[in-house]
């Protein structure tokens, strides 16, 4: 593993800049780089203060929120300084009058569902990988079954509070559902793998919890058949809150289809979609195995795919042909995918190719989130990325010495 | 007499488009000098109407390469002067491109020209069981264009969302003139939210020259109801009880007594009598949730002071509720010969307080105010009554429309939730965003458009410039140190 060492003055300077600073150890490391510091701001301003050091020294910096998607994207070409905002743990206010909640970048998803949950309300984001930060959900686009009826962080975030890379604190947005006051930051902010500026806060519209939930589930083996039950539910009227497909590597495959509501309203629209999916539908109030989770162990290689809703069978057919486990929300045209920890570098990339050239050729892309480092030296992560060069200008304005999470984006931004 | 840059700029378009699609006469000009915000008018250079994307791409090419500003403008009913021309640029009009060019209703897709008027794209996806979410009042006129640069909202943007909501791709031309993909007929595309940045940009970011919309499913029903209030207390403590038990009605629309006075006067639409409020609820969805929820909602309004209830239940009797709402803007001509329609936003909690401030300083200065607004979601439409023949009326008016705005940002609101910055609002960007704000958000500007050519002017006080170092700016922009840069 690469280590990182810092010189005197450097350190002296982003230990001066905030009091939690320790020596790395190798568990810290991000993809394999172990960087040389780690600090752990209590607030916005030390983390301000911490960025103004590391740009006064040139250093470089990879913002960290609960590391449970930190291997995504590719390792850093450096990483002098560890931004790790977990102390940034406290949610701000819960207005449920207002349905909207302000929490601090570091408070992991669990904790803030737990706030808000009390007065009735969600944040409607799946947890996708348990004990994720929320600074980390934002930072990964990371969503779960209920996109189909909530949508992603784009639709829920309303505000957002941003460090930028010299330091310079922005807000963007506001504690209103209803705004269009400026440029909407905080969907630039979304998904950009920590390379623009560090979050550390944020604020969101809520939900209310609903009353009732019910999933209806059917087999499928063949993928016609899956997209065939998809689009009748998708072209029906039971609004489903998730449309959900298991695809096993081999074997019988399953839609899952969600219903959230009232009581009589769940149980009724629940025997509408039985009555789509057939005899061998069946109901339940559990969620079905594996859940909002990936479909992958350590060692896999884990893929991202999107394609337009129509091009579902396609998509279930080159997965089975690659040997790809496949799950995700067949009703948003998003699915995640794994290739078995195991597998040769040249199987895993030609595994990537195929499933890219189906998804590309379905409107959508295959994003390699995380490999095995062999793999991710050897693939393409994110495939062909159309306006590259406008989000190197964006990177350029933003982070002109690429001091943030270098090299970890697209175009090796 | 037009610049040698200009001249540049015509004689492209010249080449390029049909002779219809290039202005120069002056009382030809004349006609674009405003959109729906009438009293700021600028006469623009040239005016060229583009019959598609590479000729609109070649317009804006030549017009990076003469550094001369363009605005694109869609059906000129924007409400904050967004398509405001420059008197030395080109205004560049979608008009003519009005294309459905796909529905796709096994991918809930559609790709549309920008000039396509927002209700077309539902009306082509309808016999599909499909419809396009965000409606605009102006939805009839309003282009899809129009509608990304504002992200528009609707009465019904409390359930479905706004216009950022709803797009997922667009091409779109940069302001070098280059033609970019951004995102796609798939969700979440890999790398940053560009098309995320660009809706809500009001034009100075570039050009979108096609967009990819989602279609959402034809509703199995809608239920509306009509309710009276003595009071817009009891009107706003209604919708504050339907929000708690959990619901989440399509649209909740709130008039009071002098609003309801105007759509009377204007469309006879027959609301209850002597009330000080109406609210329009509307519920959407499958059937046995739908009449579920509107027993509840019947309930909490009657729980609330409601003394008429009155429900809608087919598409006519539907229209004759809408219509009192929708006709509610021009309505206020009826009682009074000049008007401001103001576009703020509170949290909805404090609508009782704001509204009481609203009143009080109507009534300390002498103005009149009427309120409609989207209730459920906090989005006032002060409209601030005046007349213009009276002297000192206009600026009594605007200083009451601006203390609103004041209020919405004490309240942690918004200066605007729908209707854009634009011309009319960029003063007030400083009370709501710090200069750090603000020139964080103009990295993307310099990003973007470093020539600074898109819509100048527009949605930022002060412009930055782009070359320079971040953060290292002190005190006045350089530009206008030296006097070379206007600050509007
Ligand atoms: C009676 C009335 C009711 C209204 N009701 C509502 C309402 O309920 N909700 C709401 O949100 N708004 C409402 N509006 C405001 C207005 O209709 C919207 O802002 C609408 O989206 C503007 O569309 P347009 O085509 O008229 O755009 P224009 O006025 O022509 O332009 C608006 C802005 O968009 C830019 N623009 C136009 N086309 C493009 C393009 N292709 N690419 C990039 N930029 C472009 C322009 O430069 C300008 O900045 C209302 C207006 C009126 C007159």
């Amino acid at each position: 593993m690469a280590a990182t060492t810092l010189d005197r003055t450097a350190r002296e300077a982003v230990a001066s800049a905030c009091a939690d600073v320790r020596d790395s150890e190798p568990a810290d490391h991000v993809g394999g780089v172990v960087p040389g510091l780690v600090a752990r701001p209590a607030d916005t301003d030390q983390v301000a203060e911490v960025l103004r050091a590391a740009a006064a020294h040139g250093l470089t910096v990879v913002p960290r929120g609960r590391g449970t998607k930190l291997s995504w994207g590719l390792p850093p070409t450096s990483a002098d300084v560890l931004l790790d905002v977990s102390a940034l743990d406290r949610v701000v206010g819960h207005a449920a009058g207002d349905l909207i909640v302000v929490t601090q970048a570091g408070t992991r998803l669990a904790d803030l569902q737990q706030v808000v949950g009390g007065g009735g309300q969600r944040l409607a984001l799946d947890e996708t990988v348990s004990g994720a930060s929320i600074g980390g959900t934002l930072a990964t686009n990371a969503s779960g079954a209920r996109r189909v009826a909530t949508g992603t962080a784009r639709d829920l975030l309303i505000g957002i509070t941003v460090v930028r890379a010299d330091g310079v604190v922005a807000k963007a947005g506001g504690r209103v559902v209803k705004n269009v006051a400026g440029y909407d930051l905080g969907k630039l902010l979304i998904g950009s793998f920590g390379t623009l500026a560090v979050i550390t806060e944020a604020v969101f519209r809520l939900h209310p919890v609903p009353v009732a939930s019910r999933w209806v589930s059917v087999p499928a083996s063949d993928p016609a058949q899956a997209q065939q039950v998809v689009q009748a539910v998708l072209h029906g009227q039971a609004v489903p809150s998730a449309i959900e497909v298991e695809w096993p590597a081999d074997g019988q495959g399953a839609v899952h289809v969600l219903l959230e509501g009232r009581e009589d309203g769940v149980e009724g629209r629940a025997a509408t979609v039985r009555s789509l999916l057939g005899e061998a539908a069946t109901e339940s109030s559990d969620d079905p195995a594996g859940g909002a989770t990936y479909p992958w162990d350590d060692g896999d290689t884990c893929l991202k795919l999107t394609f337009v809703l129509s091009a579902l069978a396609d998509v279930l057919e080159t997965a089975r042909e690659t040997g790809l486990h496949l799950r995700g929300s067949a009703g948003a045209g998003v699915a995640y995918a794994a290739v078995p920890e195991g597998s040769s570098v040249e199987a895993a990339q030609d595994v990537v190719r195929r499933i890219r050239e189906t998804c590309t050729r379905a409107g959508g892309s295959a994003v390699v989130l995380d490999a095995p480092a062999s793999v991710k030296a050897t693939v393409d992560p994110w495939g062909p990325v159309p306006a590259l060069d406008l989000m190197r200008r964006v990177k350029d304005q933003f982070d002109a010495d690429h001091r943030l999470s270098p090299g970890r984006f697209v175009g090796e931004i | 007499m037009p610049t040698p840059a200009l001249s540049a700029v015509a004689a492209v378009a010249d080449r390029l488009l049909p002779a219809d699609g290039v202005i120069t006469d002056h009382a030809r000009l004349r006609t674009y000098e405003c959109d729906g915000l009438a009293h700021y008018r600028v006469t623009p250079a040239l005016v060229v109407i583009p019959e598609d994307a590479e000729q609109l791409a070649a317009v804006v090419r030549a017009c990076a390469e003469q550094g001369v500003p363009f605005v694109a403008r869609g059906s000129g009913t924007g409400l904050s002067g967004g398509a405001l021309p420059h008197a030395e640029g080109v205004l560049i009009v979608t008009s003519k491109m009005r294309t459905i060019h796909a529905v796709r209703r096994d991918d809930q897709r559609a790709v549309v020209d920008p000039g396509v008027i927002n209700l077309d794209v539902t009306k082509a996806a309808t016999p599909e069981g499909y419809y396009y979410a965000p409606d605009p009042s102006s939805q009839q006129i309003c282009s899809i264009g129009g509608n990304v640069a504002e992200n528009s909202g609707g009465a019904h943007c409390l359930k479905y969302g706004f216009t950022t909501n709803h797009v997922l791709g667009a091409d779109f031309v940069t302001a070098d003139g280059d033609t970019v993909a951004l995102g796609g007929a798939a969700p979440d595309s890999p790398g940053y939210d560009l098309l995320g940045a660009v809706v809500g940009s009001e034009g100075t970011l570039g050009i979108v020259t096609s967009v990819t919309v989602r279609l959402v499913r034809l509703p199995e029903e809608v239920r509306t109801l009509l309710v009276g209030f003595e009071s817009t207390d009891h009107a706003g403590a209604a919708t504050s009880a339907i929000i708690a038990a959990g619901i989440v009605p399509a649209a909740v629309e709130m008039m009071d007594a002098l609003a309801i006075e105007a759509a009377e006067a204007a469309v006879q639409c027959n609301y209850p009598e002597d009330a000080g409020a109406v609210l329009v609820i509307e519920l959407d969805g499958a059937a046995i949730e739908v009449e579920q929820e509107f027993a509840e909602v019947e309930r909490l309004c009657h729980d609330n002071g409601a003394f008429e209830l009155r429900v809608a239940t087919d598409p006519t009797e539907r229209a004759l509720i809408w219509r009192g709402r929708k006709s509610a803007f021009a309505a206020v001509g009826r009682i009074s010969p000049d008007y401001i329609v103001q576009d703020g936003v509170i949290p909805r909690t404090a609508l009782p307080e704001v509204l009481k401030a609203i009143s009080d300083l109507s009534g300390t200065s002498g103005v009149r105010v009427a309120n409609v607004f989207h209730a459920g979601d906090g989005n006032l439409h002060p409209l601030v009554l005046f007349d213009d023949s009276v002297e000192g009326a206009g600026d009594a008016a605007e200083k009451v429309s601006g203390a609103i705005l004041d209020l919405c940002i004490e309240h942690g609101g918004s200066i605007t939730g729908e209707h854009g910055v634009g011309m009319d609002k960029s003063k007030y960007m400083p009370r709501m965003y710090t200069d750090e704000d603000l020139d964080t958000m103009q990295l993307v500007r310099c990003a973007f458009d470093p020539q600074s050519i898109s819509n100048p002017g527009k949605v930022f006080p002060t412009p930055r410039l782009c070359g320079e170092v971040p953060g290292r700016r002190k005190g006045a922009h350089p530009l206008q140190e030296a006097g070379l840069a206007e600050v509007f």
